[in-house]
């Protein structure tokens, strides 16, 4: 299975990345190459294997429903692009 | 002032509390090492100031007996951990004037053990790479050249920087993280040591995540003991970190011994690969033959999905990259390209301007094996390989207590060698199943090349079992004897 130009302007878009012609075209072999390549997993026979999520066993923890942390405002702003009365700014998006 | 910046960890600290030289006299030693190594591009950012801070709090407690197991100790820390106010990029634009305001856990356990920070490292960008070529801030350099040649080589990836800091003695020790390989490929490819711990061991938080089912922490350093020393700072439960480990962290150090009798070494008959050089294999056997003149028996195991490990990792680590990837969008930190109309141009015009290549070539991959209609035969599928990968170790350590590899196909090669990103990936076929099963590993020096380039033999332990690991690694390192070091031509 190879992926289309169209479908690597898809992923592109669904990555939000943005390409200009040339790069996709550049990437189109590249992706095919290493697609080809892992489908070689196709010969394993996984059949009544259960997917690995977490490496070592171990249980999830839960923690008290208590705040522990917070007015920390202006430190998680700091690093904003922009930030105005107190929030991120970001370009309008509804009219 | 030279010496000191050859002397170990273990020599560094005993030195202080012995009265034999000050923690002063050390700080100031790197830090004029540092900035006289600049040529190596090892570090995106200096600290002096906070190395000797450390080393004037070392001193005045010296006497006080409360003196922590780092004290003094100037550490480089990879460039993938967060430092309070201090410059954290990952190697990349997108986080080019990102200053966290807060320490990760890791290099917060280092300072509270009283270490000192000589300043941050250069590492592909992401933590995606093999040769610190990807790294938006130019490659790192590695002090070792070919025997007669002045081409500038790689020190291996993604903890180049940490890598070359260690064997350039510009950092006593270091922080590195591996995701399939990053500290061992590099420990190997300069002729030091470095241990993966067991996944869970080290907490991630405040480390710029890359594939979080794979992502851990680890130190590189001259002597498998540094090695134990510094894991033991670094090491331990935390609760802000998900999958950290709720167990005791053990003092590998004290535990340190290289009588490995009634050990069984599992050799993997599926690491005999193709390609490889003859140099490599040769020295796995010598390697063979040190664990046996240490008191363990050789047993043949086999690890039977062992190929496929890296078409594995390279869906799953691409898949949980891209997920993790997704926050840099220009709203709550880092780069923004301001000059585009929507709110979505500005996301895909950012993320076009603040990724290199091989980002934005594994978040595509990523994007690719999670979308509709393909996440099951691809990121489902390799997560049931992934579970029979691991399964494959389950049973060989029924049969050895330890495993012996090499650790990497090849030596150190040239800066811009490699182009194709396949063949780059192949340079992490012996490191990647380890990181799979989320077993701890570790690289130390066997010998060098023909061409006087470092080669690293590679050990991987069951579960929580770093002692076994670290255990071997010093059978090895007292038989291999390898003392060879860079010739300063920086």
């Amino acid at each position: 299975m190879s992926v289309s130009p169209e479908q690597v302007r898809h992923i592109a878009k669904l990555a939000r990345i943005a390409m200009s012609d040339d790069e996709l075209d550049r990437l189109l072999p590249e992706l095919n190459n290493i697609l080809g390549w892992v489908e070689q997993l196709g010969e394993v026979d996984t059949d009544g294997v259960e997917p690995l999520a977490t490496v070592i066993d171990q249980k999830l923890r839960l923690r008290d429903d208590v705040v522990n942390d917070g007015n920390i405002r202006d430190a998680i702003l700091a690093n904003a692009p922009e930030a105005q009365h107190g929030f991120f700014a970001v370009p309008k998006v509804i009219e | 002032m030279s010496e000191l910046t050859d002397k170990t960890i273990a020599e560094l600290r005993d030195g202080i509390r012995g009265g034999e030289f000050s923690a002063r006299e050390i700080a100031e030693a790197y830090n004029t090492a540092v900035a006289a190594a600049r040529t190596l591009n090892a570090y995106t950012v200096e600290t002096p100031e906070d190395a000797l801070a450390a080393a004037d709090a070392a001193d005045k407690a010296r006497g006080s007996g409360e003196l922590g197991s780092l004290a003094g100790i100037p550490l480089g820390i990879k460039d993938l951990f967060a430092t309070k106010g201090v410059n954290t990029t990952a190697g990349s634009k997108i986080l080019k004037d990102f200053k966290p305001p807060y320490e990760s856990t890791v290099s917060g356990n280092l300072r509270k053990a009283g270490a000192g920070m000589l300043g941050k490292l250069n590492m592909d960008e992401f933590a995606m790479g093999s040769s610190n070529e990807t790294s938006a801030y130019g490659p790192v350099i590695s002090p070792w050249r070919r025997k007669g040649s002045n081409v500038g080589l790689t020190p291996g990836g993604s903890s180049g920087g940490s890598a070359a800091a260690v064997a350039a003695g510009i950092a006593a020790g270091v922080t590195g993280t591996d995701t399939g390989g990053s500290i061992r490929q590099p420990a190997a490819f300069v002729g030091i040591s470095g241990i993966k711990p067991t996944y869970g061991r080290c907490s991630r938080w405040g480390i710029v995540s890359f594939a979080s089912s794979l992502d851990q922490a680890g130190p590189m350093a001259k002597t498998v003991r540094d090695c134990a020393i510094l894991l033991e700072a670094m090491a331990g439960f935390d609760p802000k970190d998900s999958t950290s480990l709720d167990v005791p962290v053990p003092r590998w150090e004290a535990g340190l011994s290289s009588n490995l009798k009634g050990k069984r070494v599992g050799i993997p008959r599926e690491y005999r690969i193709d390609g490889v050089p003859g140099e490599i294999d040769a020295l796995w056997d010598q390697g063979i033959e040190w664990l046996r003149d240490a008191g363990a028996e050789p047993v043949e195991i086999s690890l039977p999905h062992t190929k496929y490990a890296l078409p594995t990792y390279y869906i799953i680590a691409p898949a949980e990259a891209s997920s993790n990837l997704a926050r840099y969008d220009g709203v709550r930190y880092g780069l923004r390209v301001e000059g585009v109309k929507t709110l979505d141009d500005m996301y895909a015009a950012t993320r076009a301007e603040g990724f290199g290549d091989e980002v934005k070539r594994r978040i595509m991959i990523g994007t690719y094996v999670l979308s509709a209609g393909f996440y099951d035969a691809y990121f489902t599928k390799a997560q049931k390989v992934r579970a029979l990968i691991k399964q494959d170790f389950r049973k060989a350590f029924e049969r050895c207590d330890i495993i012996l590899t090499p650790t990497a196909p090849s030596a150190a090669f040239g800066i811009g060698e490699t182009t194709d990103p396949l063949a780059m990936y192949l340079n992490d076929v012996f490191a990647v199943p380890a990181s799979l099963a989320g077993l701890p590993a570790m690289s130390v020096p066997g010998g060098l090349d023909g061409q006087g380039l470092p080669l690293g033999l590679h050990l991987i332990g069951n579960e929580l079992d770093e002692q076994g690991v670290l255990n071997a690694g010093l059978a090895i390192e007292e038989r291999a004897g390898f003392t060879a070091r860079p010739e300063k031509w920086w």
